[in-house]
């Protein structure tokens, strides 16, 4: 090879480089293992971690992953493949992400999914910018009933944006209407809400999407996507744009990621949609074909005129929603949700009745809820952990505002056998 | 399996289940016990099939997509090196999949540790202080690190330094990531030897007060060392800027060039190009944030800290804030710190110069055949424009059709924007030499056939699953989903 290119050492080929900055001495890094080597340490490495029986959730579930998941999404084939711009040789990949799309478009209610986006926050965050270029207005209202790293991740967004925000305050912990009324106003380019909500609530939306057209504002919807298996869909709440995680269908937790965050709009703001589209149509043959389309509206055309800089997303997690939701079909996603159900009010009669825990709100709730206590949350945390369980998260440690509030989330996973037990380990408290 | 042709939707019957649930022990609740008002009028439309339906679907048009393991991929820019099987062995530990974010500290060490020590060899062989593992993908990391540097003019009320140059060379990515911060791009031209023409450079800046930055791919994307690298920083330094680099092309300086060393203050890297994660079809990937030292108080929240032998997390009121919902896309992160311990320090130092070697092989091998616009030693990649022959009417897209005749994915193609038929060859160093040699003679082959035999390129390709697609129909019919497509197909009848 080298003789090829005329040059008796690799090194020539940096001989143009400056001096100054060519690096010279081996990196301060470790030494190479050799795979028993790295299996024997990662393993250890991962006993440095507890994985526990969960019942807490904040937009993080422990829901069911069917084994055939890992099966399909482990193929090389999908697992390795770069981006589909050759069609003719990444149509599974294509295919794929247009039966994504259309469970989302099914679940969402909405006209139209995009192929993915990184999370739930980020894809909120992408729904607000989104809605002030559709509008032509730069501020955005933010409910308090969204989770709070959403909120963050939508201020980080504006703030660099240079748009601004104002907040919702919340009612016995649901969106308060008379506030959002009294601060829609000409500058409002949407209003942003989230169902369930962060304490778990089940939000009517009553009177919103009148309010927000009236003003000629859009309406974001934030909906955990495995509950739409049940609860009303975004299209249904009036939703302009509906956007979200979807952890919760059949993706581990990984220590927060990867997930994958999902976008959908009406059909007309579709150019002004962020992210990568995947359409029908044929090939010279007349053989049906799936390809990236509407492109133009994306970075690597449209450069600084772009509405996002998103390039690659999460394509292998579609697939992971693909099947998960092929393997549940309707029927499965609602028993997913109604299992989830009565395990959670299960527990939440259990714990009114030992009387540490009070209900502050009195709302309807699917399959996450939160109390108040005067336990001592340190106390809590100390005995549940020694239990091997995570629950009763402190939703102070998001801020000060959520004192003396703690979450609970019940999955299909958790047997009565185990809702039992952190019952009777919370009962023996005081 | 090659014609198979069913959507997942087509194959439902009712009434089919392809899941495993419990049954249910609480029977004193139904969901249906909620009130109407909150509860969906209609079921979704999913599909219900039998789970081997499931898995003979997705089989089948798995069988019609291209991977690393089928074959190879040239793709400029994209670094599509072998991804190895331990990655994935490692990723699957019940320990590390198996971890919710929120979980105490206590309980997550092993994670912590993973983040930790990844990020600090991220610093070590980027030449910088710290790295945030926090973003998700490159483009993600662009736009975290051009928030660092808006944030940084900030803190020193340099509130009008609101500008950023990048060379109109630039992935697509950098001047779209700008805007997304709110600040503007100032375009620079390449000189004719495809580098930012220094002079050019100056004059932009001259009596400027409001540069905030520069982003520079080095090297850039022509496959080009820029060596002026050391006058370009030192002019945005000047004026008051800070140098983002754009990881991209890390691969060609492994071993060789640190950023940091060069002067960048920023820089964002793809675990999924140099570091071996999966592209998984499009994500998800890993961009990574590095910083200078003056510039570590404002990566984003939250960070992992270590005292003793104890990690912490911590969120920090000088950070740009949060941008991300946890701790980036760990399990991509885990991957590529058990690649870097698979290399050591004893080989990843030869990844650049292997890279390297590839790239300037497969140019004088082409350039007989293919019209190389910028003679000279090239790094990990190069850039081709079209054919030397330019009598023929066959043209870039005709020849990376015709390739994925012969197995072999297309090159990257009308990348970068300078030469109109442009194309973008990268044979990673987990490439043998027989691979790459075959890639040539497919190469020289083609170039043969567009004299001879032009007709095949412009029908190509043939022995794909599909063959070239009316993309003008997409556009227009918007079909996007299952609803549309049957809708459509009504409409047809």
């Amino acid at each position: 090879m080298l003789e090829s290119i005329n040059i008796d050492t690799i090194d020539q080929l940096y001989r143009d480089l400056p001096k100054s900055v060519l690096y010279n001495s081996d990196y301060d890094i470790p030494s190479f293992m050799s795979e028993t080597e790295l299996r024997d340490y990662f393993t250890q490495l991962s006993e440095n971690n507890q994985p526990l029986t969960l019942f807490s959730g904040l937009g993080v579930y422990d829901h069911y992953q069917p084994a055939v998941i890992d099966a399909i999404t482990s193929r090389q084939e999908f697992m390795t493949s770069y981006t589909p711009y050759q069609p003719e040789i990444s149509q599974g990949t294509l295919q794929y992400i247009f039966e994504y799309q259309s469970m989302i478009q099914t679940l969402t209610g909405m006209d139209v999914s995009n192929a993915s986006m990184y999370d739930g926050t980020t894809s909120t965050a992408e729904a607000c910018l989104m809605a002030t270029a559709i509008r032509k207005r730069d501020k955005i209202l933010i409910s308090r009933t969204l989770h709070p790293n959403t909120i963050k991740v939508i201020e980080t967004y504006l703030k660099f944006k240079g748009l601004k925000w104002d907040y919702i305050e919340a009612k016995e912990g649901i969106t308060d209407i008379e506030d959002m009324k009294n601060k829609l106003d000409q500058d409002v380019a949407g209003v942003v809400v989230q169902n369930p909500n962060f304490f778990g609530l089940i939000e009517s939306y009553d009177g919103f999407q009148e309010a927000i057209k009236e003003n000629k504002s859009l309406f974001i919807v934030n909906a955990d996507i495995s509950t739409l298996g049940v609860l009303k869909s975004p299209y249904e709440l009036g939703a302009d744009i509906a956007c979200g995680e979807c952890q919760s269908l059949g993706m581990p937790l990984a220590f927060g990621g990867p997930y994958l965050g999902y976008l959908a709009t009406n059909k007309k703001y579709v150019r002004k949609m962020p992210g990568r589209i995947c359409g029908y149509t044929h090939d010279q043959d007349g053989k049906r074909s799936f390809v990236l389309t509407l492109q133009a509206r994306e970075q690597h055309i449209r450069r600084d005129k772009a509405n996002s800089n998103i390039c690659s997303n999460q394509s292998l997690m579609a697939l992971f929603v693909t099947v998960y939701l092929s393997l549940m079909g309707k029927k499965g996603l609602k028993k997913v949700n109604d299992l989830s159900y009565q395990g959670a009010h299960y527990l939440y009669d259990k714990l009114i009745k030992t009387g540490k825990f009070k209900d502050p709100f009195k709302q309807p709730f699917l399959k996450e809820f939160v109390l108040e206590t005067s336990l001592s949350k340190d106390l809590i945390q100390e005995a549940l952990l020694s239990n091997k369980i995570f629950g009763a998260y402190d939703l102070s440690q998001f801020g000060e505002s959520y004192e003396n509030l703690v979450n609970f989330a019940v999955t299909e996973k958790r047997t009565k056998k185990e809702i039992d037990r952190l019952i009777d380990v919370l009962e023996g408290l005081s | 399996m090659m014609n198979y042709n069913h959507l997942i939707f087509e194959l439902s019957k009712e009434g089919r289940i392809g899941y495993s649930l419990p049954e249910s022990t609480f029977n004193q609740t139904s969901i249906d016990d909620l009130d109407q008002k909150y509860l969906r009028q209609e079921a979704p439309d999913l599909p219900e099939v039998y789970e081997l339906d499931v898995l003979r679907h997705f089989t089948n048009i798995s069988h019609k997509n291209f991977g690393i393991e089928t074959g190879f991929y040239p793709l400029g820019s994209c670094t599509m090196k072998y991804n190895p099987k331990i990655n994935e062995e490692i990723a699957s530990l019940k320990g590390f999949k198996n971890l919710h974010p929120l979980q105490a500290s206590s309980t997550t060490q092993g994670a912590h540790h993973v983040y930790y020590e990844l990020q600090k060899i991220l610093s070590e062989i980027s030449g910088l202080a710290e790295f945030t593992l926090n973003s998700y993908a490159g483009a993600h990391g662009e736009l975290t690190g051009l928030m660092i540097i808006k944030k940084y003019h900030e803190s020193r009320n340099d509130f009008h330094k609101n500008k950023i140059i990048i060379p109109d060379s630039a992935h697509g990515t950098n001047p779209a990531s700008v805007v997304v911060c709110g600040m503007d791009v100032i375009e620079i031209k390449s000189n004719k030897q495809g580098r930012v023409d220094v002079k050019a450079l100056e004059e932009a800046i001259e009596d400027r007060d409001d540069i905030a930055g520069m982003m520079l791919t080095n090297p850039n994307t022509l496959g080009i060392f820029e060596n002026d690298i050391c006058e370009i920083t030192k002019l945005i330094h000047k004026a008051g800027g800070l140098m983002y680099y754009d990881g991209a092309n890390l691969n060609a300086l492994l071993g060789k060039v640190r950023p940091g060393d060069m002067g960048f203050d920023v820089m964002h890297i793809n675990l999924h190009k140099t570091f071996s994660t999966p592209h998984g079809g499009g994500g998800p990937g890993s961009g990574p944030v590095g910083v200078s030292k003056a510039l570590v108080d404002f990566l984003p929240n939250p960070r992992i800290k270590k005292l003793d032998d104890d990690f912490y997390v911590e969120h920090s009121g000088d950070a740009i804030g949060q941008i991300s919902s946890y701790y980036g896309n760990f399990l991509i992160s885990l991957r590529a710190y058990t690649y870097l311990l698979t290399l050591g320090k004893e080989h990843i130092k030869h990844i650049g110069p292997l890279a390297t070697l590839n790239a300037n092989y497969v140019k004088e091998k082409l350039k007989k055949y293919y019209d190389l616009p910028i003679d000279g030693p090239c790094m990990h990649e190069v850039v081709f424009n079209g054919l030397l022959n330019k009598e023929t009417e066959v043209k870039t897209l005709d020849i990376a059709k015709r390739l994925l005749d012969y197995g072999m994915h297309a090159p990257t193609i009308y990348f970068p924007l300078l030469f109109p038929q442009a194309i973008m060859i990268e044979p990673p160093e987990t490439e043998s030499l027989q691979t790459i040699d075959e890639f040539i003679d497919v190469m020289i082959e083609i170039a043969n056939e567009a004299q001879d035999h032009p007709e095949r390129l412009k029908e190509a390709p043939k022995n794909t699953p599909i063959r070239r697609t009316d993309e003008v129909f997409a556009a227009k019919a918007m079909i996007f989903s299952y609803k549309d497509y049957k809708a459509y197909q009504k409409e047809g009848e």
